[in-house]
């Protein structure tokens, strides 16, 4: 048994498919994986990620703290309530996690990390928090939803009440705000528009109801992981880790270099990398029928190749280009094509720049598939 | 609670097999099979004049989340497959004993069938097998 978030019950009513995921007990699905996947594309669904960590900094010296901490620069945050994509790396430039950080006031600040690298995130920021005695604040007193969707915003303005709605609306993207008991912020890991709630745990299942009433389709982690793959974003595990640095892993435009005089752990690290060069994670369209998955090798292309030259960190089945798409770690992302071993077999696969799909619409072209043998 | 045809027979590896005739069987996956796999993406059916012994693995079936083998309840020659399922996987999801077959053998004669399950059989192994 593991941990279960307060909306557990309400998924396993719901038909919920509970799977593990870093310890917690979490939807798959609630029947169909594909049609959640769609109803995020094309109306509105929801995602219980209560099971991330939200943890609040508080001090003085917590901006200078975070610009230490953190790979991007929280420099740039210059209005309140916005919030920035950053990596938090090793001294030797591997990723401990990917998280996001919101700008709450001038000694506030508030991250949101992953759930299965809770613990030792935790324990990496408190080891540096105390040189800048900024304090850590682990918020388990809050639940978060994700309401995501071209109709998600409207959704959940129909839900917070007429007193908030308005202000809700005018919510600009990377941005969170207070709306009474829920902080809101108009982030998400879809590809689509709409809003990240957090909430007390307490509140969590009359809002979840509240959605669904609003038509607001539950939504999975299976849906969760199709969706970001589209949308071209990372998952903690897969396509970064502790063994790769962030230019090896698409997350060069995460970190700030500028102004050379911020030292941030992994710096020099990064330096190096940088000017030497090295692998980098691409797109891939699979050009056959099949479905690529993560730790299959990619080989260069062309006749007689048999060496892998590079591997899929996350493979998937897209619905909505309805073709199988990866992400994968490669020493040059200039060539073209590549092949995959599919079981034991190669199959051609092109090579592109994720993302793969945004608000709905395929960015790249796709020939019709033909359903030869 | 998942369907059971009695007409048919079964496997541990959850495939079902139709008696046809003649030693013509039609094969394909449980129901219990493509719910636990999830939506289907990608099926990959044996070649027509294929020769299969019982137990090989003959056809792959791929949902958003995993690919699995599927093996051959009997050995035989594979007389037809099912090519629709090439641009309509989601069949094998909506009627895995109908629309959703796999393929056709006709079996060596004469077939050894004592290895399959009855549907009574099946059904009490998968209640084994949640417990």
């Amino acid at each position: 048994m593991g941990l279960k978030t307060p909306l557990y019950d309400a998924h396993v009513r719901q038909g919920a498919k509970i799977v593990d995921f870093g310890g917690w007990d979490m939807p798959l699905h609630y029947g169909s994986q594909i049609e959640e996947h769609h109803a995020v594309r094309r109306d509105a669904g929801m995602f219980d990620v209560s099971h991330m960590a939200i943890v609040d900094l508080d001090g003085g010296r917590v901006r200078e703290f975070l610009r230490f901490l953190l790979a991007n620069d929280v420099a740039r945050l210059k209005k309140f309530g916005k919030a920035l994509y950053s990596c938090m790396l090793l001294p030797n430039g591997g990723v401990i996690d990917d998280l996001i950080v919101y700008y709450l006031s001038e000694s506030r600040y508030r991250l949101v990390v992953n759930a299965a690298t809770r613990v030792k995130d935790l324990r990496w920021i408190q080891t540096h928090a105390a040189d800048f005695a900024v304090a850590v604040v682990e918020r388990q007193d809050l639940a978060m939803i994700a309401v995501q969707g071209p109709n998600a915003r409207q959704k959940t303005a129909a839900v917070a009440g007429t007193a908030q709605q308005n202000a809700l609306l005018e919510l600009q993207a990377f941005f969170g705000a207070d709306f009474g008991p829920w902080f809101v912020a108009r982030t998400g890991y879809t590809g689509e528009d709409g809003f990240e709630i957090m909430l007390p745990a307490a509140a969590a299942v009359d809002a979840w109801n509240k959605l669904l009433a609003q038509g607001v389709k539950p939504a999975g982690l299976g849906a969760r992981d199709t969706l970001r793959l589209e949308a071209g974003m990372n998952l903690y595990g897969n396509d970064m880790d502790e063994d790769h640095h962030p230019l090896a892993s698409g997350l060069a435009w995460t970190v700030a270099f500028e102004p050379p005089a911020r030292e941030f752990i992994g710096r020099s690290a990064l330096e190096g990398a940088r000017r030497s060069g090295g692998p980098e994670l691409v797109g891939l369209i699979l050009e056959d029928r099949g479905v690529l998955r993560s730790h299959q090798k990619v080989m260069a292309a062309g006749l007689g190749s048999t060496a892998a030259v590079g591997e899929v960190t996350s493979g998937t089945f897209s619905p909505t280009m309805n073709r199988s798409i990866a992400l994968a770690r490669v020493p040059d992302a200039s060539v073209a094509a590549v092949q995959v071993e599919i079981r034991g077999k190669l199959h051609a696969a092109r090579v592109v720049k994720p993302p793969f799909v945004r608000h709905g619409k395929p960015l790249i072209e796709i020939q019709p598939q033909e359903h030869s043998k | 609670m998942s369907n059971i045809p009695a007409d048919l027979q079964y496997t541990k590896s959850h495939e079902w097999v139709r008696q046809v005739q003649n030693g013509a069987v039609e094969i394909g996956i449980t129901d219990h099979a493509q719910s636990a796999l999830g939506d289907l993406v990608f099926v990959e059916v044996p070649d027509v004049g294929r020769a299969l012994h019982a137990g090989e693995a003959c056809a792959v079936v791929e949902s958003v989340k995993a690919a699995s083998d599927v093996y051959s309840p009997l050995g035989g020659k594979v007389t037809s497959s099912n090519g629709t399922l090439a641009s309509q996987p989601e069949l094998l999801n909506q009627d895995p004993y109908g629309a959703g077959w796999l393929f056709r053998l006709q079996t060596s004669t004469p077939a050894d069938s004592s290895a399959l399950l009855s549907a009574a059989a099946y059904a009490s192994f998968l209640a084994d097998e949640s417990k």
